[in-house]
């Protein structure tokens, strides 16, 4: 058997038996941790609870009434029932002409009616997924490479370069400008990549940016554009998190830029989906709007590889091209996120943990440096352990993402209600100041005493025991004489 | 630099084949009962429009399912949110149940080696993406549905290389058909890695023999190769002889997950032809090979099926009433159709293979050739399409080898919008070949005409691509 499997596997492609998939990746072993205990306000309250998923949960009952009133898009009363037919028929790539001006008019309001789309330029794909490697497919050929700003989306190495052969060539951004994206780092990393025969076709960002929640601002845009005009390369725009800015600086989109500038339009392509801004990712609506006729032309006849399900179009042409609820819901929904921003940043601060300041997403870009033992990567990986395993929050850490940093963990904060939110912040709270409070026992005793190999942790009403996963006692850092007081992974950021 | 891929640049995606230039014909110029009755009728789409009353009245009794419902209460965050891409657990029981049914339940599907996929076009291709590299070969019996030649070869860089068939047998697959077309890759310096078949076929609208199964079964084997077997007309098979599935084969071979060939054999399915759904998008994968199930279920991603679609499919999959009704009520309104088609065509003195599946029949009109070419057929088509105002698809387009033959849709149109398309055939063909009708037997007609053209002699077989008879990219 074993021998017949592994023949079989002779048989497969490579793109089926190598790693690219990337779920290996410790961004999604925290997933498995949430996957197999997961957290229950009443059925599992010391379950992991998932902070890993970037979803929009604010504002499903605003959707939810929506449905029920408008029973005709879903089939639901008999007018409805009899556009069955023709729904159910209809699988044309083109999509529903409703369809594409309601996602049109959609991306406009998203960004507060400051662009316009044009209908015929929108072309639907396998939700972002299958949009970035829809666009991927047209713009480069097996071997080719895209730049992209670090820290980034950990599924891009799927998405853009699995089946499609292209690589990644990351621009890394560090804290020292807040992460921002800077002409000479993209330079550097092209000229890098064309000393090393490497052919960039293009640069992809992200904005607003995932994870760091920020959207980026004007001039860096123009300096991009400026860019990859100059190279003659392409320019792809993630805005999947459009309409999850809640608050300033205002969101400038890539429409905006190239109005302003001397641009080719061919080089401009935008991504887009309903998975963020309106928390449908299982609807699967992903969009690639370009500039560029030929890749408008040849993408819609690969969208045959991920249409949008027709009733799922017919729905949402319903929904969307409803202005008063579309208005309704941008303006509901920015207001939340941005309150649940306020909330979980409060409670952060509360304990001097120290992030990234943001005006969008549906995530925080956390601090943890200072509780490294290690600024190494390692280090990294036994505190994001510890906190999986022992503090039972599953966020994500800055590695799968790329960062250049070690220290750095994005933790999503909208795809919960507000009670777990305070259970999350709780267990922070509890930690830290458990650790603060073991700090200060510390203190008044020997400061040769050996560190203990066992902290305990105290919770509302249990004890955990507390390991430190692959973290040697004696390990010189620990035992430093420039440090008199032994340090824990947990101890507080703040001085 | 080029700017753009090579995917973007060439016609890799195969549609500027006629078949899509005739619907493009279509849309120029599309037949309407009323505002344009000159207009061209539509029979080159293999779509089935005759149960659609079925599901409606199921719909209007049953609205929760549509409504993101779930006993009376909205689950639509639930659904809103499922991204999962093993797929609905529901909806999955649902599929592999109703695929038994459709097989007579003479076998079963496992759930979880049912991958769900956006269309048997996304599934196609992310089964020559889990099994072949770049520039490898799948061998596909002639003549097969046109869009293979994209969702199969254009951005997966593998090729096809046909196994011909002929009318001599009623295009059966033959032994020596599926040895020359592996020697032919193998002379191309092309690693075959599997045979893919339609089974119902599509264009020719007829059930494998179980012959031709064991045949096929034989040749993986021997040959170390995959099966692909789509079974996406799987539930038209609307008379004897029965439709046997690749599964059933394996069975009744007594192959299980101890023979090496039981993880080669690979179907697709879909609810686009058996239900009438195709703009729902659900294709489905089924593999007994664990590592392909992995591989597709992690592709899966860039083409779920909407969740939205899922929940009400499962709802209604799961009425066994529904799909006992449908599944007999289809087969019963596809024959009739069917029969219809065939007895319009003959009045015409046209004959077609005879079929007992699909949506559509394989009609012989090498009697209406002006010779026994591709030219001619082309020019026969263009007559069809431009002054008949019929849209079918002509055989070269299908990769037909031999001239002559066309596929005529019958589900996809109203019962007097095919009994006029068939009016206007049979004046077509009186005016300009004054054929007899044919008696009702398969055979063709003798051909007379009124212009005193006579055949040509019969041309050898054409190549389009004179250095290796393999449809390039």
């Amino acid at each position: 058997m074993a021998s017949s499997a592994s023949k079989n596997s002779l048989l497969l492609s490579k793109i089926a038996t190598n790693e690219k998939h990337g779920e290996n990746s410790p961004y999604f072993n925290g997933w498995k941790a949430y996957d197999q205990n997961p957290f229950h306000p009443t059925e599992n309250p010391e379950g992991v609870i998932q902070m890993g998923l970037a979803e929009n949960q604010l504002s499903f009952d605003l959707v939810e009434e929506w449905i029920r009133k408008n029973p005709k898009a879903s089939f639901c009363t008999a007018e409805g029932v009899e556009k069955f037919r023709s729904v159910a028929n209809f699988q044309d790539y083109h999509g529903f002409p409703e369809f594409r001006q309601a996602i049109a008019t959609f991306m406009s309001k998203a960004r507060g009616g400051r662009v316009t789309f044009d209908p015929d330029r929108v072309v639907m794909s396998g939700g972002a997924t299958g949009a970035n490697e829809l666009v991927m497919f047209c713009l480069a050929d097996p071997g080719d490479a895209f730049l992209i700003p670090s820290p980034y989306y950990p599924a891009y190495y799927r998405d853009l370069g699995w089946r499609t052969g292209v690589q990644i060539v990351p621009v890394d951004c560090d804290s020292s400008n807040n992460f921002k994206i800077t002409k000479e780092a993209v330079e550097a990393a092209y000229e890098k990549a064309k000393n090393n025969n490497i052919k960039v076709k293009g640069l992809i960002i992200t904005n607003p940016s995932n994870p760091l929640g920020t959207t980026l601002d004007k001039d860096t845009l123009e300096s991009l554009v400026t860019f990859i005009n100059q190279k003659n390369i392409h320019l792809v725009c993630d805005e999947i998190y459009a309409a999850t800015v809640f608050s300033s600086p205002k969101y400038t989109c890539i429409t905006q830029v190239i109005q302003d500038m001397d641009c080719n339009p061919n080089l401009i392509h935008i991504v887009y989906s309903l998975s963020k801004d309106m928390g449908f990712p299982g609807l699967r609506v992903g969009i690639v709007y370009s500039y560029n006729d030929d890749v408008v032309n040849i993408g819609r006849k690969m969208s045959s590889f991920g249409l949008v399900s027709s009733q799922t179009q017919h729905m949402l042409a319903s929904m969307l091209s409803d202005e008063d609820f579309v208005e309704k819901f941008l303006a509901t929904s920015s207001k939340r996120l941005a309150k649940r921003h306020r909330v979980f940043t409060k409670g952060l601060e509360e304990v001097g943990i120290s992030y990234l300041k943001s005006n969008a997403g549906l995530f925080c870009w956390m601090d943890l440096r200072r509780l490294l033992k290690d600024q190494t990567l390692d280090g990294e990986m036994v505190l994001w352990r510890v906190i999986v395993n022992e503090v039972k929050l599953n966020v994500s850490p800055g590695s799968s993402f790329k960062c250049v940093e070690p220290g750095w963990f994005r933790v999503c904060f909208a795809n919960m209600d507000d009670d777990t939110v305070e259970v999350a912040l709780k267990r922070i709270r509890a930690l830290v100041g458990q650790e603060k409070k073991a700090q200060e026992q510390a203190q008044v005793k020997s400061t040769k005493k050996r560190w203990q190999s066992n902290l305990r942790l105290s919770f509302s009403s249990s004890t955990r025991r507390f390991e430190q996963e692959g973290v040697s006692v004696k390990s010189p850092h620990m035992m430093s004489p420039h440090s008199p007081m032994p340090h824990t992974p947990f101890v507080r950021a703040i001085t | 630099m080029r700017m753009l891929s090579r995917n973007a640049t060439f016609n890799s995606h195969g549609q500027d084949s006629s078949y899509f230039l005739g619907w493009q014909e279509y849309e120029k110029n599309p037949y309407h009962e009323v505002h344009n009755t000159n207009g061209i009728i539509q029979m080159g789409l293999a779509e089935n429009q005759l149960c659609f009353d079925l599901l409606e009245s199921w719909l209007a009794k049953n609205p929760e399912a549509a409504a993101f419902k779930k006993n009376g209460e909205s689950i639509f965050a639930e659904l809103a949110l499922f991204q999962d891409y093993h797929g609905l657990p529901a909806f999955k029981k649902a599929m592999v149940d109703f695929m038994a049914e459709i097989r007579g339940n003479k076998v079963t599907f496992d759930p979880n080696h049912l991958v769900l996929t956006a269309g048997a076009t996304s599934a196609n291709e992310t089964f020559i993406f889990c099994l072949a590299d770049p520039g490898e070969a799948v061998l596909i019996p002639t003549p097969y549905y046109p869009g293979f030649d994209r969702d199969l070869k254009w951005r997966t860089g593998v090729e096809i290389v046909p196994i011909h068939c002929t009318n001599s047998n009623g295009f059966q697959i033959t032994e020596t058909a599926l040895e020359e077309a592996y020697q032919e890759a193998e002379k191309c310096n092309l690693r075959v890695k599997g045979v893919l078949v339609t089974n119902p076929s599509n264009p020719l609208g007829t059930t494998m023999t179980r012959n031709e199964l064991y045949l096929l079964l034989s040749f993986v084997e021997d040959k170390g190769i995959h099966l692909i077997s789509d079974e996406i007309y799987s539930g038209t098979a609307f008379s004897s002889p029965s439709f046997i599935s690749v599964m059933e084969v394996l069975k009744d071979r007594n192959c299980d997950e101890n023979s090496e060939v039981w993880q080669r054999v690979h179907v697709v399915y879909s609810l686009s032809k058996d239900l009438g759904l195709p703009g729902f998008r659900v294709g489905a994968i089924y593999s007994n090979d664990d590592m392909v199930v992995a591989a597709a279920t992690k592709m899966s991603s860039f083409g779920l099926v909407s969740s939205q679609t899922q929940h009400l499919l499962s709802a209604m999959l799961s009425d066994k009433k529904l799909t006992k009704n449908y599944i007999a009520e289809n087969h019963k309104r596809l024959k009739q159709r069917q029969k219809n088609l065939v007895s319009g065509l003959q009045k015409a003195g046209i004959s077609c293979l005879n079929g007992n599946a699909g949506l559509f029949c394989w009609v012989d009109m090498r009697h209406l050739l002006r010779s026994n070419t591709f030219e001619a057929e082309m020019e026969l088509w263009k007559k069809i399409v431009y002054e008949v105002h019929l849209n079918i698809s002509p055989g070269s387009s299908c990769h037909c080898t031999e001239p002559g033959w066309f596929r005529v849709c019958f589900a996809n149109l109203p019962e007097r919008t095919l009994d006029l398309a068939m009016q206007r055939l049979k004046a077509f063909v009186g005016e300009y070949y004054n054929v007899p009708e044919v008696n009702g037997r398969s055979q063709s007609s003798h051909l007379s005409h009124s212009r005193g053209q006579s055949l040509t002699k019969w041309v050898s077989r054409l190549s389009f691509d004179d250095r290796c008879p393999i449809h390039g990219r």
